[in-house]
């Protein structure tokens, strides 16, 4: 399948293993990974802090970046919600200004296609093992946007469940938020830190290694708090342990159907 | 310690913004734990009861739409209840604001008490916090006993509703055994929940038998029979509604249902919200007055209150549909660390955090639609299904809209910064430059740790917040845009070559 | 002055939504109005009563059965149970309570004549088993509201073919009578207000006992 890449921005800025690992991911199952150079922002931050009139002005070069996709791929569950929710309002409005004949088809053609991308690997391609191989115990946090927004269920943790080698364990109280909530970060940033505060111990209670999730957002917030707090606790997108392999030696023994000998180390996307 | 109230009426107009008020808050470990405590198990229970009913989507569906629809043909349901509640026997009265809301009650309840002493019986009731009543009462030499056990607490206690279904949920059983006693002079009294509230049917029995006045407020008004339904636990509500005289109910317009059938949905929604429990108690349904039964005087005050200015704004209406079961405020990771005082209204949690703002003027609660991190447990668990995440977001706007206005954007460092964001991101050259510039610029503030990464730990302006407790991963050396570029080079020239 | 106030108000409503709405509109509309939730019970009548007693003991309300003494004798029972002395009996009630207690009829009676009855019998209009409700109306034998309200003990006759499994089944009931002083009853008054603890009996009846009256024949 043809795959276009949306990246977002700040998975582009701040977090390029992530893009890196979901293209290994893509191509390792055989699809055709494209990455439309246009690309910048979906507009979220703009649209949930208040500033809507420039968000709006972002979705025109969505369109022009993605149109006649065949899927549009994107490592952000807050990004894709955002798309979902939003643009088909946005589209109108575009519309209804008169500058952009004909946005709320396009628009209404493009979100069918676009997957969150583990929403891709489980929903679209039908997947959970992926090849993975990945020796460490870890948590998976399911992200509001993921769990609310998306309506992932169970999917992301049963693409984990089906990595050789892992110690996949519950994170409590999986359904609450860890705080991020974007500008709320900032804005109120003691309560924030004190949801913060919370996930971390519930983080730090499952004796995890690697804290997992599909968004780098919530994840960026978690790990500033595991390092501040000096935990060793790591976090790594879901699409870093989707990528991470044995290495070459073994991996013909992981192939060939082996148990893989528990202490050998992960080729680990970082 | 902590967020006094002081008896002072919770007064968004007044009260400081969510951000200094949620601040002192959080040291306050005791209300922090009480709160813990008491929203997860109103959670825990709600899930139970709501997994019992198989229909339960179908209901939150049904719920919505009805209150969608009522809200459509609002003027038209007024009219009918009001008729339907005067053939009945009951008096209606309307009110524009507070204010003349207050005057009503306050002038109905002295016409009631004559010569008797100056005292009314209370049902709880948010719509008379959100007035103001009992200050206005005691101001016009009413004495008002609230009734319902943690109103109870809440008045004697000179503090403020926390919680719209649990008022007093901010305090334990110790602090309220420390209210009894020096309220009620009861030095010997027990601890434990039951001996708390038997000192308080004790203390209450004498004024439910003895007062001939009360004021309630109502959960549903009923249109097409002029009848008005209350729901509760305690059977205070009960004692309010038949043993007096006279009973005055003031009610929000937005309380109106069109048909007593359409009850069969909210009282099925309402209680395994609110309370968690399949059917809360006492659920009462009484119209106008019944010789023989009840008061022989009954008044009904329609209070618009701001409701109306609601109703205009067609994406944040559906805050009306509430009602006021306050699993929203349950379920909100936000409120479970504050508690509801930190909102600075009766309303707290993410229907405050909606209604407040759009009740009073926007001025006034400027920091409550930002006082959420829009996870989305409140919409989730909305009987109703009003989407609270897409008002606040909607509420925003209209905050950055009178922030922004005219040249008011060049002094405000959030709006410059959002406009400037927003350049970028609408030319792909210029947001290259800004990662560019970015990484350049965070050299000073980026420090290799133990194992050679670089992270910051500290930085500037707005965006100081995040580093209070966190550290921020440094900007990597490249980006997604040009590690696929490279890529792309590389395998042209590899293709090239073959 | 409210004249005026009622005007206002209601034009400030038609102003926001943008015109006066009409009431056939309103109930056409209304027939539309989606409603896919269960209407009916899916269980037997065995199973439902079965649910409806769990239901009642859940919320701490007492169940008592009729045996070979018949209903009299399970009213006994419950009031004998509770330790009743004087007993309330609503005008219309058709059956009686114990000779050797002492029976007073609701008269009218002041409501500190009834704070001084230490129990009230009462039969309902219907029950609904997925809730453990009793719904209670002003009719003969159901007495007035303040009636099952002060008396500290509540027994409360249920006949089985009253027994309904939903909620939306109960309101069907109620269809006819919907102006009557209407009171559902869930198990006895309680409250969670301190720390989600909850605890029976505050205001109301401390007591509910359910007397479950078989079908004839």
């Amino acid at each position: 399948m043809r795959v276009s890449i949306f990246i977002t921005c700040y998975n582009d800025t701040l977090f390029p293993q992530t893009g890196r690992a979901m293209v290994h991911v893509l191509e390792r199952l055989g699809h055709h990974v494209e990455f439309p150079a246009g690309q910048t922002c979906c507009g979220q931050m703009h649209y949930n802090t208040g500033y809507q009139t420039d968000a709006l002005t972002m979705l025109p070069r969505f369109v022009e970046q993605f149109r006649g996709a065949e899927a549009v791929v994107v490592p952000s569950t807050s990004c894709v919600t955002m798309m979902r929710d939003h643009y088909p309002s946005m589209a109108q409005r575009l519309e209804a200004s008169g500058k952009y004949p004909g946005i709320v088809a396009e628009v209404n053609a493009l979100l069918p296609v676009v997957f969150e991308f583990s929403e891709f690997l489980t929903k679209r391609l039908g997947l959970t093992d992926v090849g993975a191989y990945f020796p460490h115990r870890v948590t998976y946090h399911a992200s509001c946007h993921g769990l609310r927004g998306l309506g992932l269920g169970d999917g992301p943790e049963s693409l984990l469940r089906a990595v050789k080698g892992i110690d996949l364990v519950t994170l409590p109280d999986i359904e609450r938020c860890c705080g991020f909530g974007g500008t709320f970060a900032v804005k109120n940033a003691e309560v924030s830190s004190a949801m913060l505060a919370e996930k971390v111990q519930g983080v730090l209670s499952t004796g995890a290694e690697v804290c997992a999730a599909c968004d780098n957002s919530c994840l960026m917030h978690i790990e500033g708090a595991l390092h501040r707090q000096r935990t060793g606790v790591h976090t790594m997108h879901l699409a870093e342990i989707l990528a991470s392999e044995p290495e070459p030696n073994i991996a013909a023994e992981v192939r060939s159907g082996d148990v893989v000998a528990g202490d050998s180390e992960a080729v680990v996307w970082v | 310690m902590g967020l006094s109230t002081d008896g002072q009426a919770l007064d968004p107009r007044t009260a400081p913004e969510f951000q200094t008020a949620a601040r002192s808050v959080l040291n306050d470990a005791q209300l922090r734990k009480n709160v813990r405590h008491a929203t997860t198990v109103i959670q825990n229970k709600r899930a139970k009861v709501v997994g019992e009913l198989p229909d339960w989507q179908e209901l939150r569906e049904a719920g919505g739409a009805l209150r969608e629809h009522t809200m459509k043909f609002l003027d038209a349901y007024l009219e009918q209840f009001e008729a339907n509640c005067t053939r009945a026997g009951g008096v209606v009265h309307w009110a524009r604001d507070a204010a003349e809301a207050r005057e009503i009650v306050v002038r109905l309840a002295k016409e009631s008490i004559g010569d008797a002493p100056s005292e009314v019986i209370k049902i709880k009731s948010m719509t008379t916090e959100e007035i103001g009543l009992n200050a206005a009462l005691q101001e016009a030499g009413i004495t008002p006993y609230e009734t319902d056990l943690a109103e109870l607490i809440i008045q004697l206690g000179k503090d403020q509703p926390s919680h719209i279904v649990v008022p007093a949920l901010h305090k334990n059983r110790a602090q309220i055994r420390e209210i009894f006693q020096r309220e009620m002079h009861l030095p010997h009294l027990g601890e434990t929940p039951q001996d708390l509230a038997d000192a308080a049917r004790s203390f209450l029995r004498e004024k439910f038998l003895r007062v001939p006045t009360a004021v309630s407020g109502a959960n549903f008004l009923v249109a097409e029979t002029g009848g008005v339904c209350i729901v509760e636990s305690e059977g205070n509500g009960r004692m309010c509604l038949t043993l007096p005289r006279t009973l005055i109910t003031i009610a929000g317009i937005d309380k109106v249902v069109p048909r007593f059938a359409d009850l069969e949905v909210l009282l099925q929604v309402l209680p395994r919200s609110a309370t968690g429990e399949r059917m809360n108690p006492y659920n009462s349904i009484w119209t106008g007055v019944h010789p023989g039964d009840g008061p022989e005087q009954f008044h009904v005050v329609l209070m618009d209150n701001g409701r109306t200015d609601v109703l205009a704004d067609e994406h944040g209406r559906e805050t009306l549909h509430c009602i006021r079961c306050g699993a929203c405020q349950n379920a909100c990771p936000v409120y479970r660390q504050t508690g509801g005082h930190a909102y600075g209204s009766v309303y707290a949690g993410p229907i405050g955090a909606i209604l407040t703002p759009q009740l009073q003027k926007m001025e006034h609660a400027e920091s409550l639609p930002y006082a959420s991190s829009l996870c989305g447990a409140c919409y989730e668990v909305c009987p109703v299904k009003i989407n609270i995440p897409e008002v606040l977001v909607h509420l925003r706007s209209r905050v950055v809209e009178r922030k922004t206005a005219g040249l008011r954007v060049l002094t405000n460092a959030e709006a410059l910064a959002m406009k400037t964001a927003g350049s970028l991101f609408r030319s792909e050259r210029r947001f290259r430059a800004a990662q560019r510039l970015a990484r350049m610029g965070q050299g000073v503030l980026a420090r290799k740790d133990g194992s050679g990464e670089k992270w910051i730990s500290w930085l500037p302006g707005l965006l100081g917040g995040w580093t209070q407790v966190r550290d921020l991963h440094a900007l990597p050396d490249e980006t997604f845009r040009q590690w696929w570029e490279e890529r792309e080079k590389s395998k042209k020239h590899a293709g090239g070559a073959a | 002055m409210s004249a005026n106030a009622r005007t206002a108000v209601l034009e400030r409503v038609r102003a926001a939504k943008g015109g006066a709405a009409e009431l056939a509109k309103a109930a056409s509309a209304w027939g539309l109005l989606p409603r896919a939730y269960h209407r009916d019970g899916d269980l037997q009548r065995t199973a439902m009563l079965e649910r409806f007693i769990d239901r009642l003991h859940d919320y701490d309300a007492h169940v008592e059965f009729c045996d070979d003494a018949g209903l009299a004798g399970a009213i006994a029972r419950a009031l004998y149970a509770c330790g009743a002395k004087r007993v309330l009996v609503p005008v219309g009630l058709d059956v009686g309570c114990p000779e050797e207690l002492e029976r007073v009829e609701d008269a009218a009676l002041r409501v500190s004549e009834l704070d001084r009855v230490d129990a009230v019998v009462t039969r309902c209009t219907v029950a609904i088993a997925e809730t453990g409700t009793l719904v209670l109306q002003t009719v003969p034998g159901q007495g007035r509201r303040a009636a099952t309200l002060v008396p500290d003990i509540h027994v409360c006759i249920v006949r089985e073919r009253d027994v309904v499994m939903t909620v939306p089944e109960a309101f069907n009931r109620l269809a006819l009578t919907t102006t009557l002083p209407t009171t559902f009853v869930s198990g006895p008054s309680a409250t969670a207000d301190i720390e989600m603890t909850r605890i029976k009996g505050v205001h109301g009846p401390r007591t509910l006992y359910v007397v479950l009256e078989a079908e004839a024949g």
